[in-house]
């Protein structure tokens, strides 16, 4: 039937590579899109290593965790590439994972000392709103306005993971009264990123949680300089985007060539226009034309990722009681 | 063999888990939330169902097969594109909240409980409604002839004729919506307007994914089976089995309902059924057409792909249904079509986690990608098929059984002589409703897609996620145009010398 | 010989006895009271009811246990008797094979008894195309092409109007004095049990009694029948 044409196809395709070694790289699903990293990255990393590289979308970050978690010690992946700090405490302890021995200049506004997972790209979160309109300047004030948000979920979103962090870290116990005050803006809730992005452009509220470079896409890709983040006083929760070594991998070296590769110029200046983040080294040539419009965050806020995953249940109790009233 | 696929994977599931966490209160309160929506949006879908499906089953006009197979598009859209489509026209910027502050009133509020069940509606009105249109043209031309002759008026038709055909269909009808509705998650959450709204589906998405704790995700998912097998078994119990008798394939025409009355009313439910269904549609086509020219290569590659994977699976769903719906017509077992409903409301991310703990031993998953999606759709979609095959499969038996019998045709002359020509319309739109959901769906692909494969649904998601809301439009067009032409081939091939 | 040894049929809570032997290639008329078990008795034999008690034989053979397709039997049914979606030729051929997998003389043989019953020219219509006595004829042209010992009619002409009936039982006797069937025939008007039948089966209480010569009984009825007959 066709199928096996199908299945045949994929297979003698992999069969052409075979001599060659093979790195996988479990990543989300986002990255290896046509119009994520993946392809430029793939192409970059196959002409200096002399190997196939395999990147293979699974959901998002934390799906991509409870895959190494199903997978165990059996995994054929190497590299695991796409977790963040909310997520690292929670790797580390299943015990699958090596040291990186990566060492870069990082440009991160704080210093990183993990050993186990290395950065490869970063950004803050905040809220994106139509550039005409006039939006308040902290929590506090978006909760006293009649601004209609949008944000994701906790519990099926990174970003809406990353929004309660981000009032945990402003507010610690303050939380559940901002959370009580947000709760009328509120208009919705969705199960991820794409859905809250998509009500927001179609006019269902004035902002929806995203990152500070989401602007920078529609400026760049779209020559739109219609959107704008809002800079809030009390700082951002950033989002740091890390990979780790699988200790199970069967090509340590290979793996560890690509953690090199991955702080390398070569892969950092792909990440800016394709990830629409900020690169983890900024390149030689700087930040792409653009991102200097971007707002720059007069504190950064981000909690370690003990803190994070130790506070995460708390403050998801807290969320889901202000929320459901 | 489907039961297992259900069963199997959430045992597999279930032996992975260290220690789970019980049923907490908020585990209860996402049931209360689920079980509400769940049971007013079946009631709901099927209630209006029923008065679309009258108005169509009377009227004849210009147009009507178009808006039949109209009918099957939303619940084939992913759930993404259409509920953008949805808040398009009802949103707080939708087009009818544009119009309510053009004249100063307040924007339509739409999150809530009654925009979830608004949104359930959307998908699965027009499912029910065909569901139970089949009904009527199950009722043989010589019931409305001898109607006609005795002069039977609207109120006599409906008790002679309709209130028993309604009988058979409505409790099938109710427990297929009810399960879809009890699976909802994204739309529930969305629509809902936030936490309150937490089904029990977001709960089993959370224990997987947020907590990894695999043993409270078996357990929800085995509530929420439990509750589609209590639906089914109820339903099915309800259900009156007998046959609306024989005819002689007559062509059908209908002498009630002339009334002015009558045919205001039945154009004010055609109406109704049509605005309600084009209004999100053409947001979306509306939204989708620029959105077509940014298409690339790669997008038209996973439209292939999906079109390969519909075909298999429709394939692979015949092979599966007509077999256990012949079953269930010679009366062998109710289990299996109680087996068959389990399908709709076994939670993909459970399936495909059971399937990937399965497999994951002894073959490569992506590997498997394709096939194990072509599989699990067609099993997704049997539930549909059995609702849409049984009825005519009794009726089939209850009327040529005995005759097939006398003239020694069991097996293989049955089928190929009586049973398949029989069945022909019904087979048309089960493979046809399978073929359309396939295409739009996404369910397990995503633990098992293929670096190298992806199909139409994902690659909408992927675009979305990359920031490319006008291309992704443009690609949940295309799919919505593949998913509604498979439909109308595959439905159309089997009606048509059976319908003038 | 078709023989009913001590059988019990029983039919949802209703039940009939029988115990009696038919000749072969006799035509029998089964008459009685309106629910006396009339068609019981033939879907018996037909093997569409199973046998409580005792055994049923054909020339010795015993068919108690056989599906109805196995057994030396062709039947037609009060309706339902066509498939509205095959052609009259089709359903004609399939009293040859069930399959309808035909020889090009096979082909030929269905035309010819199309042709014996008068419909030579109508081969390729649907039965919903032809009048009531048309399709009566498609049914016995399969009953012909079936060549089963035995026939067994359950009332399929009594939609029809009395000539047309008339006219079918003729063809019925014309048919089976070609193939040498034994008859047995459900009928509630003893005027077609003189016109066709040699012998008289009647059900009544719950029993199905030994064939009687037609006129003797009709003549000279017992009390239950007199009460029927009126």
């Amino acid at each position: 039937m066709k199928y096996s044409v199908f299945a045949a196809a994929v297979l003698s395709a992999s069969a052409a590579y075979a001599e060659k070694p093979e790195l996988t790289v479990y990543t989300y699903d986002s990255f290896v899109s046509d119009w994520g990293p993946g392809p430029a990255v793939e192409a970059a990393f196959e002409a200096q290593c002399g190997c196939d590289l395999k990147l293979v979308g699974a959901g998002d970050g934390a799906a991509l965790l409870a895959r190494i978690k199903l997978e165990g010690a059996r995994s054929d992946a190497d590299v695991v590439l796409g977790l963040d700090t909310n997520l690292t405490a929670a790797a580390a302890a299943t015990g699958l994972f090596a040291e990186h021995g990566v060492t870069a200049e990082y440009s991160l506004p704080l210093a990183w000392e993990d050993a186990t997972f290395a950065p490869y790209d970063w950004g803050y979160f905040a809220f994106v709103h139509n550039a005409d309109a006039t939006v308040p300047g902290d929590f506090k004030a978006l909760g006293a306005s009649d601004m209609k948000i949008v944000i994701q979920d906790p519990r099926s979103s990174t970003p809406g993971l990353g929004l309660l962090m981000w009032v945990k870290a402003a507010y610690g116990a303050e939380a559940p009264a901002i959370w009580a005050d947000l709760a009328d803006n509120v208009v919705t809730v969705t199960k991820g990123w794409s859905e809250a992005y998509g009500l927001f452009l179609e006019g269902e509220a004035d902002m929806v949680l995203s990152y500070t470079t989401s602007p920078a896409y529609h400026l760049i890709a779209e020559e739109d300089g219609s959107k704008a983040a809002a800079s809030f006083a009390e700082g951002h929760y950033m989002q740091v985007e890390v990979a780790g070594i699988l200790a199970g991998s069967d090509q340590p070296e290979l793996a560890q060539e690509f953690m090199g590769f991955m702080v390398s110029e070569a892969f950092q200046s792909i990440i800016p226009t394709t990830n629409w983040m900020y690169p983890a080294v900024t390149p030689a040539a700087g930040l792409p034309e653009g991102f200097e419009t971007l707002i720059t965050p007069a504190k950064s806020l981000l909690l370690s990722a003990d803190e994070a995953a130790e506070m995460r249940d708390g403050a998801l109790a807290e969320w889901l009681d202000a929320l459901s009233q | 063999m489907v039961a297992a696929l259900i069963l199997g994977t959430l045992v597999a599931v279930a032996l992975r888990a260290e220690a789970g966490s019980g049923f907490g209160p908020s585990d209860w309160a996402a049931l209360r939330f689920t079980l509400m929506q769940a049971l007013l949006s079946a009631g709901l879908s099927v209630g209006l169902a029923i008065g679309v499906a009258r108005a169509l089953a009377r009227r004849r006009f210009r147009g009507r097969s178009l808006l039949i197979a109209l009918l099957g598009a939303p619940f084939i859209l992913p759930v993404i594109v259409a509920i953008l489509g949805l808040l398009a026209v009802f949103g707080r910027a939708g087009w009818i909240s544009q119009i309510l502050v053009f004249f100063g009133l307040e924007p339509l509020q739409i999150y809530g409980l009654h925009g979830v069940v608004l949104a359930h509606v959307f998908f699965n009105l027009p499912l029910a409604t065909r569901l139970i249109l089949q009904g009527w043209q199950e009722i043989p031309a010589e019931r409305f002839r001898l109607a006609a002759q005795l002069n039977a008026g609207p109120a006599a038709i409906w008790q002679l004729l309709e209130a028993p055909m309604l009988r058979r269909v409505v409790p099938g009808a109710l427990a297929v919506v009810f399960a879809i509705c009890l699976s909802s998650f994204a739309v529930a959450l969305t629509l809902g307007g936030g936490p309150r709204a937490t089904t029990i589906e977001l709960a089993i998405y959370q224990a997987f994914r947020f907590d990894f704790d695999l043993g409270r995700a078996a357990l929800l998912s085995a509530v929420q089976l439990g509750l589609t097998g209590v639906a089914g078994f109820a339903a099915l119990r309800v259900a009156d089995n007998e046959g609306v008798g024989v005819g002689l394939d007559r062509a059908l025409r209908r002498w009630d309902g002339e009334t002015m009355l009558a045919r205001c009313l039945d154009a004010g439910w055609i109406l109704f059924a049509t605005l309600f269904l084009i209004l999100p549609l053409s947001a979306m086509a509306v939204a989708g057409i620029s959105g077509m020219f940014l298409l690339q290569a790669s997008v038209w590659v996973a439209a292939l792909t999906s079109v390969l994977v519909a075909a298999v699976s429709t394939l692979l769903l015949l092979i599966l249904a007509l077999p256990m719906a012949a079953a269930v017509a010679t009366g062998r077992s109710t289990l299996i079509e109680v087996a068959g409903i389990l399908g709709l409301a076994a939670s993909p991310l459970v399936i495909g986690t059971g399937l990937f703990i399965v497999i994951y031993p002894f073959a490569d998953p992506f590997a498997l990608a394709l096939p194990v999606t072509a599989l699990v759709n067609a099993v997704m979609a049997l539930p549909f098929a059995l609702r849409i095959l049984v009825p005519r499969a009794r009726e089939v038996m209850a009327r040529y059984g005995r005759l097939a019998l006398s003239l020694n045709m069991a097996g293989g002359p049955f089928w190929w002589w009586v049973f398949l020509p029989r069945m022909r319309a019904q087979i048309g739109f089960a493979a046809g409703l399978a073929a359309a959901l396939s295409m739009g769906d996404l369910g397990v692909i995503t633990l098992f897609a293929d670096p190298e494969v992806a199909t139409l649904p994902l690659q909408v998601y992927r675009l979305m996620g990359a920031y490319r809301m006008e291309a992704a439009a443009g690609a949940a067009l295309l799919l919505l145009i593949l998913a509604m032409g498979a439909f109308w081939i595959l439905d159309r091939g089997g009606r048509w010398h059976a319908e003038a | 010989m078709l023989r009913l040894e001590s059988c019990e049929i029983e039919n949802g809570g209703f039940s009939l006895s029988a115990d009696l032997q038919v000749e072969a290639g006799a035509k029998l008329a089964i008459i009685g009271p309106s629910g006396a078990g009339k068609s019981t008795l033939i879907e018996a034999i037909a093997g569409f009811l199973p046998l409580r008690a005792g055994r049923l034989y054909w020339q010795g053979d015993d068919l108690t246990e056989r599906a109805p397709g196995q057994r030396p039997v062709a039947m037609l049914f009060q309706d339902g008797n066509l498939f509205p979606h095959l052609t009259v030729a089709q359903n004609a051929g399939l009293g040859l094979r069930a399959n309808l997998r035909l020889s090009r003389p096979e082909q030929d043989q269905v035309q010819q008894a199309l042709s014996r019953v008068g419909l030579g020219d109508l081969a390729a219509r649907k039965p919903a195309e032809l009048s009531g006595g048309q399709q009566s004829r498609v049914a016995l042209a399969r009953v012909l092409l079936q060549r089963r010992d035995i026939l067994l009619l359950d009332e399929p002409f009594a939609a029809l109007g009395p000539a047309l009936k008339n006219e079918m039982l003729d063809l019925v006797a014309e048919i089976v004095s070609e193939t040498g069937a034994t008859v047995l025939m459900v009928s509630h008007d003893p005027r077609d049990a003189r016109r066709i039948a040699d012998q008289v089966i009647l059900v009544a209480e719950g029993r199905a009694q030994p064939p009687l010569v037609t006129a003797e009984l009709l003549d000279n009825p017992p009390p239950v029948l007199k009460a029927y007959l009126g």
